[in-house]
């Protein structure tokens, strides 16, 4: 009990005195999991919007596989991309390969399927509502889905935060991509599991503190923004 | 409203639709001219509602053709030159002025002209202090009006009508259809249904009583409201109920095809 309770101190004091060893994992965590998030959104925003818009043969298997893919194993897809990245990979030449961008890619593959099937819900709903009115004022489905993705933006900036969520949580994949190298590709998720088995408790906590206040930061935003969406738009 | 040519008349040939195996609309037959206020009549289930989505294009016949000035092929001149305004407002989740701005931009009118032609309208159904407010904040009535204003800004040739008033009180009536009368003056040809008869004494020009997904009947609104010669029309003036009526075929088989 009492070297879980130094550990706590010693990981407050770490957060506290802005430890650098510290900040650089969190600043590359972010930089990692935001950019990942940004381009799955950019990806799975419209995806999700056509798949309700759009006709077209086989939709119901895509909307299935689409929803299975929300449940990708981690370790698989880090596996997955390895092979693809080394050099013996086809495109091994790019020599990606444990660099953030490696990591970034298996991201993105992980959190683009949880933001187009997440975004197909909220726009299946929305186009239910829109439909009549929308073809009525000589909107066609394609043009609806700028319309319907603005329209329905406090649902899907939470449906983003998810994707978010998953991706700075996330362990497997960028453990295998990026090799948890130190100052390279060390991140929250990866350096936690590393000092765990170190026994160096103090800085896991303190990535661990991070982490679990990003994830409730990000919760509590989107909580506010769908209150605000409510009582400013009737949304 | 614009001087291309015009879409008018609307001719309806024997149009037929069917759901869940089940025929709503039996081989209807009419012609719509340029100016008129067309008033539908009938019992919830008539098909009023489903005529409308018919003329408008939401919906596809499953037999019969709807043809605007000559021409069946529903193409996008024919489309923006018409409107329609749903029983139950769709509001975009924005504010009243860029609900209105929105159908303008879909009309192509260019940017700089949509925010005053979208506020002038605004202030033509009473809703000018409300620009800002978001559309869905606004009161049913409110609601109504703007998407009749919203229908307006685009100057439609023709302007269809889904029940406007059902839902709203005596004073939000009185103002939708001071606004529907409006629109009607500026040259616009309306095609409504109601089931408020004084309304539609109030506002038609035409009447068209349907029942079972046919027309029994069409008439001015003077000769309807005066005495319609059908018996189900008369029954419904009466205000009896409609539902338990005559479920056989319908005597010498060309009621449903009216002329004005």
């Amino acid at each position: 009990m009492i070297e879980f309770s130094e550990a706590f101190a010693a990981a407050f004091q770490l957060i506290a005195h802005f430890d650098a060893d510290l900040y650089n994992i969190v600043a590359l965590s972010l930089q990692v999991s935001l950019t990942a998030v940004t381009l799955a959104a950019v990806i799975g925003l419209p995806v999700g919007a056509a798949l309700v818009l759009l006709s077209f043969r086989g939709k119901r298997v895509v909307v299935v596989l689409l929803n299975a893919l929300m449940g990708l194993p981690p370790v698989v897809v880090g596996l997955i991309v390895y092979l693809v990245l080394s050099r013996s990979g086809p495109l091994g030449v790019l020599g990606l390969l444990f660099t953030p961008t490696a990591m970034i890619i298996a991201q993105v593959i992980l959190i683009t399927p949880i933001i187009a099937a997440l975004t197909r819900q909220v726009i299946e709903e929305l186009w239910t509502e829109y439909q009549e009115q929308l073809l009525s004022l000589g909107s066609g489905p394609v043009a609806s889905i700028p319309t319907l993705l603005w329209d329905g933006r406090f649902s899907l900036v939470t449906t983003v935060l998810a994707g978010f969520g998953r991706a700075s949580a996330e362990v497997g994949a960028v453990m295998i991509v990026g090799g948890n190298i130190d100052r390279v590709t060390r991140v929250m998720t990866t350096a936690i599991a590393l000092e765990v088995s170190k026994g160096d408790l103090a800085l896991a906590l303190g990535l661990g503190i991070i982490l679990l206040s990003l994830s409730v930061g990000i919760n509590a935003a989107a909580y506010v923004l769908g209150g605000y969406a409510k009582k400013r738009m009737g949304a | 409203m614009t001087q291309d040519k015009s879409i008018l008349p609307l001719t309806v040939q024997d149009l037929s639709f069917e759901a869940r195996g089940k025929r709503l609309m039996k081989e209807v037959c009419f012609t719509i001219e340029g100016g008129t206020r067309t008033m539908i009549l009938g019992a919830n289930g008539a098909g009023k509602s489903l005529l409308l989505r018919l003329c408008h294009g939401l919906l596809t016949p499953h037999a019969g053709r709807v043809y605007w000035n000559g021409d069946d092929s529903f193409s996008p001149s024919v489309r923006i030159r018409q409107a329609m305004v749903f029983q139950r407002p769709v509001m975009l989740r924005r504010s009243a002025l860029a609900n209105i701005e929105y159908a303008l931009k879909l009309r192509n009118v260019l940017k700089a002209e949509r925010q005053e032609r979208a506020y002038d309208v605004l202030k033509k159904v009473g809703l000018g202090r409300l620009a800002s407010q978001p559309a869905r904040v606004l009161s049913f009535g409110e609601q109504q009006r703007l998407a009749l204003a919203r229908a307006w800004a685009i100057e439609p040739e023709v302007l269809f009508l889904d029940e406007p008033t059902a839902s709203l009180d005596p004073s939000a009536t009185h103002s939708i259809e001071q606004t529907i009368d409006a629109i009607a003056s500026s040259g616009t040809t309306i095609i409504m249904t109601t089931h408020d008869l004084g309304q539609a004494k109030r506002l038609g020009t035409d009447v068209m009583f349907m029942h079972r997904g046919r027309i029994l009947e069409r008439a001015s609104a003077e000769d309807f409201f005066a005495g319609p010669k059908n018996d189900l029309a008369q029954a419904f003036l009466r205000g009896d109920l409609l539902w338990w009526k005559r479920k056989e075929p319908y005597p010498g088989g060309g009621v449903n095809r009216v002329t004005p």
